[in-house]
């Protein structure tokens, strides 16, 4: 029988291999071996080391990359610092004219840099050359357009300057791009140090810089081991840090660069829920799967690799994704016609065979497709895990590679509760014809990206980037260029007072007689003892921490004493500890609902605090005088009651916005708020400086557990009284007087805040970042700047609010 | 591997007809009528968007080259339901066609591609019913059957007793295909015991050897769940298998429609242990376009819908270019249409 006839009665596929000629002859016109592009130029390593990078689905050797050391990313550095007047001095259009080059030629090499890229990463052809790539050269042209507006969009703002990024090696050309392209249209300078084991698509895209003549050392792309990477983020002259990869180093990052004030976005792990409600088209569903972890082997930070199906359908649904996992074609990459390539690396294949086989041991039932997988090569089979529990490792740890873990649940609320179970929140993908159903839980759940009816959509203009211990900045839209830019005010402002400052001013923590506590007054309200007036001692008066909309004692049982400008005593305040900041971090999250109540609502209760502190303002503004002054105080409350006003009014007006992706889909981007917030008040405006950071949390439907200065911790007996008066729910704001270096710890290590915000000396904040790493809690200072809280223009508003929100973009796909 | 051909469906030995009817390792019999479920219509769900996106990977997740290209190119011509259905059809014209569907390759591309023992025809020819005898004439001893378009095809809005005769007239013509279509309106109108009486009235008139084709009319019928609906009330009503369009439709065959009706016919496999074809219509012209529908039938329900007996196109320009391409298979050139003798 002709070959032809055979294949007529079997109808197998056969071979469809994509022709990787113009891809090697590239490499081979680089003699295979390729250096370090600095300032615009190739040079070699200083050590003249080079190392191996293989393709995955055979194990040969691609090509020798350059092993930059310490001394070439001090090279890399310098030129991007030596680039960045004039990359900065150009407008926005000539800038947007280098993104649009880089974008063509991006297009017009397509095919290379796909075949490149599958063949260094092992990623199917099909998704480098349909997906990868076209996203890239997307993500170049939206840019281009944002270097364009930038003066028009982002007033006021500009470049962080010196942005140093490391890359994963999941995406390598996709990550390049979502990294470069907002950075040089913001104007910004790079240093990007690509994945070892991917980084030929990035040297390529150096090439093409290179060609269409982007300024020397504007882009500086390098290879090298993980101790000159290390030795990149620590780099003193750089002004930004941005990574992708895993949550282990995004810790290590943060650590490392605690003592700097280096702007860090962090775009990390993830085990993001895939859930699948009753109602929903099960066999779209299925195919939503195929694309959520069985895209580029399910090496994917935002894989839906938690299935959670209704347990009605469940065994419907298992039945189904069995099926389709049969006709799933795992085998070479380059192959045209296949759905699962190699797995990067053999170290990456032994973590996943280790992970499913630890899966196994702790109870689950493992299922394979029968067909074969190639034998030479990192290849693993599509896997499907069930009966599994939110306890076992499979469940909670990132696997990254082709696994499914699949529950159960039986309503919408347990379905919530299960996907929002877990330290990550990337992303989640919801399956349901109900529209009421699906959004209510996109609402939900605690992911900053979710995808109604579809997955893994990705698209320039939408945001991208995690909640939780999945990192935090976006990449993608408006919100991922401001992670390059910075308000040019913010440069303008002297340096914020040292730690030896803080300790000489005022009201120093001399901790008084613990003695009883004698008033039970809860008012407080009271004149202060040390200053009796002529007809006798007035009413001792007596302030409390304030946790979950009561007054509270301090769990220590000590007060500490207060002084004046003159060194008079003003009164006592409570000495928080540990203790105090755990009821106060609990009721804060028991106040969670905040974030539910109408903008509106909270606009009310605002202008409501702004009226009772205006009925109060000679009292408080009386007490705060014989801290800061007259003057001052007078200032300080004035303003108080301005900002909580204009808090009130952005209450309601700080939106998201709704983008028009390609296809036929809207993407709903939210202002969400972060969660529970502690707050380290500065004290050069002991009521004006801790309201400017309450006021724009609370706005947004964060909670919050503020530690005032220690200059003037009585305010919060004032505060209090607003409090209660202005219907602000219990637990929506806790205050905690103490120590502020001391309480810090506790706050910064407390896994129950979503962020800490200190704007205090420079010591504080670089302690605060780096004990924040517990839960990687998003962290807001002052950037060891002095603000001045008495100008509107640098202490209230958008800044804030960036701050106080998290964005979700919620992908919502539309047709009948 | 043994066959068990399926009854009353025409299981074409010349292509290879050795492949036992399964369904994920199920073995599955023809179609037969089965209560209606209203239940069944009930729960059918498709999200349009989701489906669009399988039908855009559908295509580009597969691609078959060189003599699998070929081998699955002979397979497109013999799952083709060679057609006419004009209203300038002639008997000469249907002659013609009839001489196209016997031999749709010429001999020497047959030699070149060394398949001469695959006696290779179409998988039937289809006709209007005033032109069945004038087919049956034509293909007689071919092995080839015949479909008619029948029922008062194209719209079907004839009253039903005159639909219901003209497929008996079609069958005594020598028919052994029946293409009927449905009414749209008992779909708009939720009118599913209507919709399922009408059906199993026409199979009934067909009688059980007679392979009866449910057209849906998914053009008219607009919505991805409509069609859905229709697929399954047509198969409880006995259909051996739907069919997306007449050909006259504004849009007719399309891959989101076509996935549509696939995962309900693979549904009601797995639920009845039922077989029931498929076949696309109207708007598949390349030879592009077929592999783009056999890669989907054979991912979506695997090899046994590769066959004539559960899977046809229907489609009249089609063969030209599947010629064409198949030539430049032979020898390295890119063909011109007028090259080929024409249906």
């Amino acid at each position: 029988m002709s070959t032809i006839a055979e294949k007529f009665y079997s109808m197998d596929y056969g071979l469809a291999p994509e022709d990787p000629k113009e891809a090697v002859s590239w490499l081979d016109r680089h003699h295979r071996r390729f250096g370090l592009f600095i300032g615009g130029a190739w040079r070699k390593p200083s050590t003249g080391e080079y190392t191996p990078t293989n393709d995955p689905s055979s194990g040969e050797t691609l090509a020798e990359v350059a092993l930059g050391t310490v001394d070439d990313v001090n090279a890399a550095v310098a030129a991007a610092r030596k680039a960045l007047p004039a990359w900065q001095a150009l407008s926005g259009h000539e800038r947007a004219r280098y993104l649009y080059a880089l974008a063509r030629q991006v297009q017009k090499h397509a095919r290379r840099l796909a075949v490149l890229e599958t063949m260094d990463n092992g990623k199917p052809i099909r998704e480098s050359r349909d997906i990868d790539i076209p996203l890239v050269a997307r993500h170049f042209y939206h840019h281009a357009g944002w270097a364009q507006l930038l003066e028009q969009e982002f007033p006021g703002y500009q470049a962080c300057g010196v942005v140093g990024q490391v890359i994963p090696w999941n995406f390598p050309l996709l990550m390049f791009a979502w990294k470069v392209a907002p950075a040089l249209a913001a104007g910004n300078t790079v240093v990007i140090k690509p994945a070892m084991q991917t980084p030929l698509t990035a040297l390529a895209m150096a090439e093409l810089a290179q060609e269409i003549g982007l300024p020397p050392g504007v882009l500086n792309v390098l290879t090298c081991d993980d101790n000159a990477a290390q030795a990149l983020v620590e780099h003193p002259d750089l002004d930004k840090v941005a990574f992708t990869g895993s949550t282990e180093v995004g810790r290590i990052i943060r650590k490392v660069t605690a003592k700097t004030n280096k702007k860090l976005s962090l775009e990390l792990g993830g085990k993001s829920p895939f859930v699948v409600f009753d109602d929903a088209d099960l066999d779209s569903a299925v195919e939503g799967l195929v694309d959520a972890i069985w895209f580029n082997q399910g090496r994917v930070c935002c894989a839906g690799s938690r299935l959670l199906v209704q347990e009605r359908v469940a065994e419907t649904l298992y039945a189904k994704i069995r099926a389709r996992m049969e006709t799933l074609r795992v085998g070479p990459p380059l192959d045209k016609a296949i759905d699962i390539g190699a797995v990067v690396s053999p170290v990456q294949l032994e973590t996943i065979r280790k992970m499913v086989d630890a899966g196994v041991a702790e109870g689950a039932r493992c299922w394979q497709p029968s067909a074969a997988i190639p034998e030479k090569g990192c290849f693993y089979p599509p896997t499907l895990l069930t009966d599994v529990h939110p306890a076992a490792t499979v469940v909670q740890q990132e696997i990254f590679g082709p696994v499914l873990v699949a529950m159960t649940f039986r309503t919408p609320a347990e379905a919530a509760e299960l996907a929002n179970n877990t330290v990550y929140g990337l992303a989640a993908s919801i399956w349901s014809e109900n529209i009421n159903v699906a959004l209510d839980l996109a609402a939900q759940v605690k992911a900053g990206v979710v995808w109604v009816n579809c997955t893994n959509q990705f698209d320039a203009a939408c945001g991208f980037g995690g909640y939780r211990e999945s990192g935090y900045g976006r990449e993608g839209g408006r919100e991922g260029m401001l992670e390059y830019l910075t308000p040019k005010w913010l440069h303008t402002l002297p340096g914020a007072p040292t730690e030896a400052d803080e300790s000489g001013c005022p009201g120093s923590l001399a901790v008084g007689d613990p003695g009883e506590d004698a008033s039970e007054d809860e008012s407080g309200a009271a004149t202060n003892p040390p200053t009796p007036s002529l007809s006798g001692p007035s009413i001792d008066r007596t302030v409390k921490q304030y946790i979950g909309g009561k007054q509270a004692r301090p769990d220590s049982g000590y007060s500490f004493q207060v002084q004046g400008r003159n060194g008079q005593l003003l009164g006592e305040a409570p000495l928080g500890n540990r203790k105090d900041i755990r009821n106060a971090v609990e009721a804060a999250r028991n106040a969670a609902s905040w974030a539910w109540s109408s903008a509106h609502n909270r606009a009310q209760i605002l202008y409501y605090l702004a009226e009772n502190m205006s009925q109060r303002r000679d009292e408080i503004a009386e007490r705060l005088a014989r801290v800061v002054g007259e003057e001052q105080a007078a200032r300080e409350v004035a303003l108080s009651i301005e900002r909580t006003f204009s808090y009130a009014a952005w209450a309601d007006k700080y939106e998201g916005a709704v983008h028009n992706p390609p296809g036929r889909n809207i993407t709903i981007a939210m202002n969400e708020a972060v969660g529970a917030i502690g707050i380290l008040a500065p004290s050069e405006a002991p009521l004006l400086g801790l309201l400017s950071l309450i006021l724009p949390a609370i706005a947004m439907g964060n909670t919050v557990v503020a530690v005032p200065s220690e200059r003037y911790p009585l305010i919060i007996g004032d505060l209090y009284q607003l409090l209660d008066t202005s219907d602000v729910p219990g637990g929506v704001v806790n205050l905690v007087a103490g120590r502020p270096a001391e309480l810090a710890k506790t706050l910064a290590e407390h896994d129950g805040l979503e962020a800490i915000w200190c704007f205090r000396s420079n010591e504080e904040a670089a302690f605060v970042r780096a004990a924040s790493i517990g839960n990687l809690k998003q962290v807001f200072t002052n950037d060891g700047r002095a603000y001045d809280w008495f100008n509107p223009a640098q202490a209230e508003g958008r800044w804030f609010l960036e701050h106080a929100t998290q964005v979700k973009n919620i992908w919502v796909p539309y047709g009948e | 591997m043994a066959f068990q051909p399926i009854a009353g469906i025409n299981n074409g030995a010349r292509t290879g007809g050795s492949v036992p009817v399964t369904l994920n390792g199920r073995a599955l019999e023809a179609n037969r009528r089965i209560p209606l479920n209203l239940d069944w219509v009930d729960q059918v769900r498709a999200n349009t968007s989701a489906v669009e996106r399988r039908a855009a990977t559908h295509v580009t997740r597969r691609t078959v080259k060189k003599d699998t290209q070929a081998a699955w190119l002979l397979r497109a011509i013999a799952c083709m339901d060679l057609t006419t259905l004009s209203g300038d059809d002639s008997t000469d014209r249907v002659r013609r066609l009839c001489a196209k569907a016997r031999n749709p390759l010429q001999r020497d591309l047959v030699e070149a591609l060394g398949i001469e023992e695959l006696h290779l025809t179409v998988g039937a020819v289809c006709v209007y019913h005033a032109f069945v005898e004038t087919a049956v004439r034509a293909l007689e001893g071919s092995g080839i059957p015949v479909a008619a378009a029948s029922a008062g095809f194209p719209a079907g809005l004839n009253p039903l007793a005159e639909r219901v005769a003209e497929i008996h007239r079609s069958v005594e013509a020598g028919a052994s295909e029946i293409d009927i279509v449905i009414t749209r309106a008992h779909v708009f109108n939720g009118e599913w015991q209507a919709l399922y009486d009408e059906v199993a009235a026409f199979k009934d008139a067909c009688g059980p050897n007679i392979h009866m084709k449910a057209i849906l009319g998914t053009g008219d019928l607009m919505t991805l769940r409509n069609v859905a609906r229709a697929s399954w009330v047509a198969m409880m009503a006995g259909a051996d298998f739907i069919k997306t369009s007449t050909g006259k439709e504004t849009v007719n065959a399309t891959l989101p429609v076509s996935l549509v009706m696939v995962r309900a016919l693979r549904d009601y496999a797995e639920r009845t242990g039922y077989a029931v074809g498929f076949k696309p219509a109207g708007g598949i012209r390349t030879a592009k376009q077929s592999l783009d529908w056999l890669a989907m039938m054979k991912d979506e329900l695997g090899r046994s819908w590769l066959e004539p007996s559960l899977f046809r196109f229907g489609a009249s320009g089609m063969l030209a270019d599947i010629e064409r391409q198949l030539e430049h298979h032979g020898t390295g050139r890119y063909s011109a249409a007028y090259r080929h003798p024409i249906a």
